[in-house]
């Protein structure tokens, strides 16, 4: 029962926090890509790649009171933090999560941000066209971000040691 | 480019639309391929014909559906080129060319993904490949990145794929009208006259509003009556059950009466063959369901009559915080005999995620719907309907749990609850 709640809980309760409903997306998508055993269907949106799935789960999760959600002002627009309680880490003691060796990779994706991750998980989505088809893709879907080829270059790179520390 | 006409426009009667025209020979021809008629094959609301047997309707019947009001919303936009319209249009007919038999549960048990089905189909070695690449060698890459929402013109997406589109107004019309329900209408008419071009997506005239508000309101409405009906969900659990219980079978090398070859590409781990995944179709899947009844695997066998003859697993509300009846109940289903894996199952909305209205404030991904105002300036609709803001954002949480009422013991309704 709430097996895949129970992986984003593992998730939360690993790293402590994650600030941002786009930065918990991405996160899931390209650890799944990583082929951590995340189930949800996700679709390209506004920022990427995005499953609704996963907002549903979240938002259940909240509601059973086990992660807190708080939204966090940041002048013109806000943000929302999640993090675990002990309600969810009592039920987290009654499920078996495998996600593997899961922390170290999304440590490292936690502590980038927002931004870079909706860039990285673009590359993912696209891996399998050719490098300049995705930079043209990203110039022209994620036109307003402004990516220089610089970060694109960075997100190939991410994706590569990625790839090979899994 | 200059798109060919057929000689004299053909038409289709449909019970929602009254009629489909189709002028572009590219779409007649369309309707034509292998790929496309496969659709005729594959209900559109897969199990839900169990609660609302009228719903026996097909994603052919959808898929044009969604192509005429696509038509119709087209014929008006002239910053549209006639390429581009014809982009719409057959982005509209194929978009849900991907699905197949119960995919829903389908994708869930075997992990495939419609979306990635139907761009292999558009792009891969078939006739609709062949019939879009008459247009240009490009065009089958197009439209396959329209429907994977991925095509620079975000306006042409947005008329597929945003908040209020032509795909969600037909499902919504059309699902209604064979549910027999009275939930799902609302005034397309008035919607589709009031339609013009924002920026980036299509706005909607302020005078139309309560159109708006009401194309909402049918979309909650449809989910929790519908989509979410908790008969359907249960006739769903018995599926997903039954697909699982073949494929284990299968892995420990089961000997089947009658070996289901259209489905061991999907119970193996690997990708499936686009020709595989072609093959397979509801009446197939079915065929096997009917076949498994005779199996000497009495897991299989009872599910598979319980599928057949609507035998589903009753439910009862759960509060997933108690979660130790969860385990307390595993312990019960086995010391009943009844294996939990496939007679005990939690469901929850986000297994079928309800997409409700979302106002598209900050860090949200979808595009909110936008009033144009009479002096030219555009509104987030929420902000300026009370209806929409009552239930946009709002989550309704739906828990249950699933179990076959006839075989189970006094002590297992006892902790469940039921007399």
């Amino acid at each position: 029962m709430l097996t895949e709640h129970a992986k984003v809980l593992y998730l939360l309760d690993t790293l402590g926090e994650i600030v941002g409903r786009k930065k918990l997306q991405k996160m899931v998508y390209i650890s799944q890509k990583l082929k951590f055993d995340f189930n949800q269907r996700f679709q390209f949106h506004f920022y990427g790649p995005y499953s609704e799935e996963l907002t549903v789960m979240t938002e259940e999760l909240c509601e059973l009171g086990f992660i807190e959600e708080n939204q966090q002002d940041k002048g013109n627009y806000s943000v929302y933090q999640y993090a675990i309680t002990e309600k969810g880490r009592d039920f987290l003691h009654h499920v078996h999560v495998n996600l593997g060796n899961i922390l170290p990779i999304a440590s490292k994706l936690n502590d980038s941000s927002s931004r870079f991750l909706e860039l990285l998980s673009t590359v993912f989505y696209f891996e399998q066209l050719s490098r300049e088809e995705v930079e043209e893709k990203i110039f022209t879907l994620k036109a307003k971000s402004n990516y220089s080829h610089g970060e694109i270059s960075e997100a190939y790179r991410w994706l590569q040691e990625l790839r090979q520390s899994c | 480019m200059t798109p060919t006409l057929l000689e004299e426009e053909k038409v289709f009667k449909d019970p929602v639309h009254r009629y489909i025209h189709v002028r572009y020979k590219t779409i007649w021809d369309l309707i034509d391929t292998p790929e496309f008629q496969r659709l005729r094959r594959i209900r559109q609301l897969g199990t839900t014909m169990f609660t609302f047997h009228g719903a026996e309707h097909s994603r052919f019947n959808h898929s044009l559906g969604v192509y005429e009001i696509m038509r119709r919303i087209v014929t008006k936009l002239e910053v549209l080129t006639e390429e581009e319209r014809l982009l719409c249009l057959c982005s509209a007919l194929l978009h849900d060319v991907g699905h197949g038999p119960f995919s829903h549960t389908f994708e869930k048990v075997f992990k495939t993904d419609h979306e990635e089905w139907t761009r292999r189909i558009i792009e891969g070695e078939t006739e609709i490949r062949r019939v879009l690449s008459e247009v240009s060698a490009d065009f089958p890459k197009k439209v396959s990145e329209v429907i994977g929402k991925t095509y620079p013109n975000k306006m042409i997406v947005s008329l597929i794929s945003s908040q209020i589109d032509a795909d969600r107004m037909d499902y919504l019309l059309r699902d209604a009208y064979y549910t027999g329900v009275n939930y799902g209408n609302f005034d397309i008419e008035r919607i589709l006259r009031l339609m013009r071009p924002a920026e980036e997506q299509i706005a909607i005239k302020y005078s139309g509003m309560h159109a708006v508000e009401d194309y909402i309101v049918s979309r909650y409405q449809m989910y929790w009556q519908v989509y979410f009906h908790p008969v359907t969900r249960s006739a769903e659990v018995i599926l997903k059950k039954l697909f699982q219980r073949a494929k284990l079978l299968y892995d420990c090398n089961y000997h089947f009466r009658i070996f289901p070859e259209p489905l061991v590409p999907f119970f193996k781990d690997g990708p499936a063959k686009l020709r595989q995944y072609l093959d397979l179709d509801e009446a197939t899947v079915i065929y096997y369901i009917r076949e498994w009844k005779r199996e000497e695997d009495t897991i299989l066998s009872d599910l598979a009559e319980r599928f057949m003859n609507r035998r589903l697993f009753k439910y009862i509300q759960y509060q997933p915080l108690d979660y130790l009846m969860w385990t307390d109940l595993q312990g019960l289903f086995e010391d009943a005999g009844l294996d939990p894996a496939y007679y005990l199952e939690f469901d929850s909305p986000s297994d079928l995620p309800y997409d409700f209205y979302r106002s598209g404030e900050e860090e949200e991904e979808r595009l909110p719907i936008l009033l144009l105002m009479p002096d030219g300036s555009l509104e987030e609709l929420s902000r300026k309907s009370d209806i929409v803001q009552s239930i946009s954002g709002k989550r309704r949480f739906d828990h249950k749990l699933y179990f076959p009422e006839d075989r189970i013991t006094d002590e297992i309704r006892k902790r469940l609850g039921v007399n």
